[in-house]
């Protein structure tokens, strides 16, 4: 094909794809819609687009060789202030520390937003595990994470367990169902993997959506209260006779912050000991077992592995983070239902994970970070906000296929003298 | 040291292997030698342990591993060189090494050294990506790696496929070299020629039988084998 028809189908086919976006606009008249031209700005703004493409498209060889330039240019790497480990350190500290003050210096949505990204990036952590690390795709992995937030739910509706006593059950219980879920799929790889973990996320989220005696069905669980500090709530007033909240024990006065902080605070404790925990298994050799295992299963087996053991261990421990982040979850939320749970938040997930580079765990934060920030603060967007995400993927698609900061495993280095 | 008695292995309904016993002695090189699709590579994945032999016995060190897990089978002092190297190939040699010693830690050390020592060209390229080495190079590896579980028997499945001759000399005078350190190696090769020159006996198997049986010498002037193996 010449450069020009491809160019003229390129365009056209913007044309056709734009027009039902923004070329056609729903009228109410009455009860009924009307499909109608829109607004001119609009359409204007369609062939402007359509005009773009068209230019891309001719000159294409040349754009190519331009995002080819940048691919081969752009090596993004640590910067060298961060490569030795003593400076990570240092660096490190200075993170954490900035990351504990965060919250006493910006506005209570800057906070709350700042803990819902927390929670994903425990999510992303934990999935890294299982898809990064042990090359195992799993895009059930919300499943996990509806079945934390269900056991302090359920617990604490039924039983009154407080969040804290939960919050291992949680994780415990979720990394059984990993366990389950292990056994069956052990035999699949690859594609039909993938599939099964679907199913199986979807098993969850619809078993609690028709479990109506148990879960309350769709109508989700209420009031699941907020977790507390060594027992002060930081309600207004304690739920129980006797009790005593946060501001009384201190003897300040009320205010809501309080709580926003504590929940922020709470869960930077939970991922930085989720960062830590697996930093650690990395380091061990079963981390470089699941690296093994990713490479080349049958070269395991010759020497020894047990590839049953390593997945069920990549499964397991992946979920029980899913746990963890679960219960915080339905803590934060004080409601959960099912809807939480649909499979958009695992493609969320995984494309955090993928976004980040797989394995990578610096990355993994980076792009969770990227996945729920960029999205808030594009709210002005608004219905063009799936459209920049969109942009967003294509773009990382062209420029870094391996993801933000692929993974450098962790290895020792000799000394040159 | 190992032994197999009339194995028959079954891949669903066809039969690879049709009663297969053989047997090797401890310090001995024995290889086996066969065309394409003879059931070399069969035989030794059946002393792996996967596909399962469905009739006979293997025995190891005086052990039934017949029915035993492949993981469990490797742990024991039996090492396997898997066609086609099959290094971990994102990793670096320090690393597939590492993984070789996965389940043995004790002179860990000395063991590593030691392999250095043998492969020299293992030790320049240390830290570099097993990946981006050439063919003969990760041969060495997966030799380097199976070693450092310090095997008793060292079995290895046409460790010269797709290397060059002078690679391929080198590679078998690294094998003549362990043997004399008192590893026993069961070699699979379609390469006859060397491999019979180099081993103390040898079995031919066509078919998923075993049809000869004798030392490598009097294998490599034999009639029907130089015509079927050497090339007339």
């Amino acid at each position: 094909m010449s450069r020009v028809t491809s160019a003229f189908v390129a365009a056209l086919i913007t044309l056709i794809l734009g027009g039902f976006l923004l070329g056609l606009s729903l009228t109410s008249e009455g009860i009924n819609l009307v499909v109608g031209p829109s607004t001119p700005g609009k359409i204007t703004f369609l062939f402007v687009g359509v005009a773009i493409v068209f230019v891309l498209q001719y000159f294409r060889e040349h754009v190519g060789r331009f995002t080819t330039h940048m691919r081969s240019d752009q090596r993004m790497e640590l910067p060298s202030f961060l490569r030795s480990s003593q400076q990570q350190r240092i660096w490190t500290m200075f993170v954490i520390i900035g990351l504990l003050l965060f919250p006493f210096l910006s506005s209570r949505g800057a906070v709350d937003i700042a803990t819902l990204t927390l929670i994903y990036v425990m999510l992303g952590l934990g999935l890294n595990v299982v898809v990064g690390l042990a090359g195992l795709l799993d895009l059930g992995y919300v499943g996990f994470y509806a079945v934390g937030a269900y056991t302090y739910a359920l617990l604490n509706m039924y039983f009154g367990v407080s969040f804290w006593v939960a919050l291992p059950i949680a994780g415990g219980l979720a990394a059984l169902f990993g366990f389950l879920l292990g056994f069956p799929v052990l035999r699949l790889r690859g594609d039909y993997l993938a599939i099964v973990t679907l199913g199986f996320g979807e098993i969850i989220r619809i078993l609690l959506n028709n479990w109506t005696d148990l879960t309350g069905g769709p109508n989700g669980i209420a009031r699941i209260p907020k977790p507390t500090l060594f027992g002060l709530e930081f309600s207004r007033r304690p739920s129980e006779e006797g009790a005593t909240t946060f501001h009384e024990f201190f003897g300040i006065s009320y205010s809501s912050e309080y709580k926003v902080i504590f929940l922020y605070l709470m869960a930077l404790l939970l991922v930085l000991l989720t960062v830590y925990v697996i930093r650690r298994l990395i380091r061990m050799p079963i981390g470089r077992a699941w690296e093994a295992l990713r490479e080349d299963e049958i070269a395991c087996r010759a020497l020894g592995l047990n590839p049953t053991m390593i997945k069920l261990g990549a499964f397991t421990i992946g979920a029980s983070f899913a746990g963890f982040a679960g219960s915080f979850f339905a803590a934060r939320q004080g409601f959960i239902s099912p809807e939480s749970f649909t499979f958009i938040e695992s493609a969320i997930i995984l494309a955090i994970v993928v976004l980040g580079g797989m394995g990578s765990q610096l990355g993994v934060i980076l792009a969770a970070i990227a996945m729920t920030v960029l999205p808030e603060l594009a709210r002005e967007f608004d219905e063009y906000r799936m459209l920049l995400f969109g942009l967003m993927m294509v773009l990382m698609m062209i420029w870094r296929p391996q993801g933000l900061l692929p993974m450098k495993r962790p290895h020792m280095e000799l000394k040159r003298d | 040291m190992l032994r197999l008695d009339n194995i028959h292995t079954h891949y669903g309904p066809i039969e690879a292997l049709k009663g297969v016993s053989l047997n090797i002695d401890k310090g001995e090189i024995v290889t086996l030698i066969g065309a394409n699709g003879a059931g070399k590579t069969t035989l030794l994945m059946t002393v792996c342990g996967e596909p399962r032999a469905s009739s006979g016995t293997v025995t190891w060190k005086g052990n039934d591993i017949t029915q035993k897990e492949t993981s469990e089978i490797m742990r024991t002092g039996l090492a396997v060189v898997p066609e086609g190297r099959r290094v971990f190939s994102g990793m670096t040699v320090e690393e597939n090494l590492a993984m070789g010693g996965f389940f043995n830690y004790t002179n860990y050390d000395e063991r590593l050294a030691h392999v250095l020592e043998l492969f020299p060209r293992l030790k320049e390229r240390y830290s570099q990506r097993a990946g981006t080495m050439s063919g003969g190079e990760q041969q060495m590896l997966a030799i380097g790696r199976a070693m450092m579980s310090n095997p008793e028997l060292l079995i290895l499945d046409e460790p010269s496929l797709g290397l060059a001759p002078i690679i391929i000399n080198q590679i078998f005078e690294i094998i003549d070299q362990l043997r004399k350190e008192g590893t026993t190696i069961f070699l699979v090769e379609q390469n006859a020629n060397q491999a019979l020159r180099l081993a103390d006996r040898g079995y031919v198997i066509e078919h998923g039988h075993i049809v000869l049986e004798d030392t490598g010498d009097n294998l490599l002037v034999n009639e029907d084998v130089r015509k079927a193996y050497l090339g007339g």
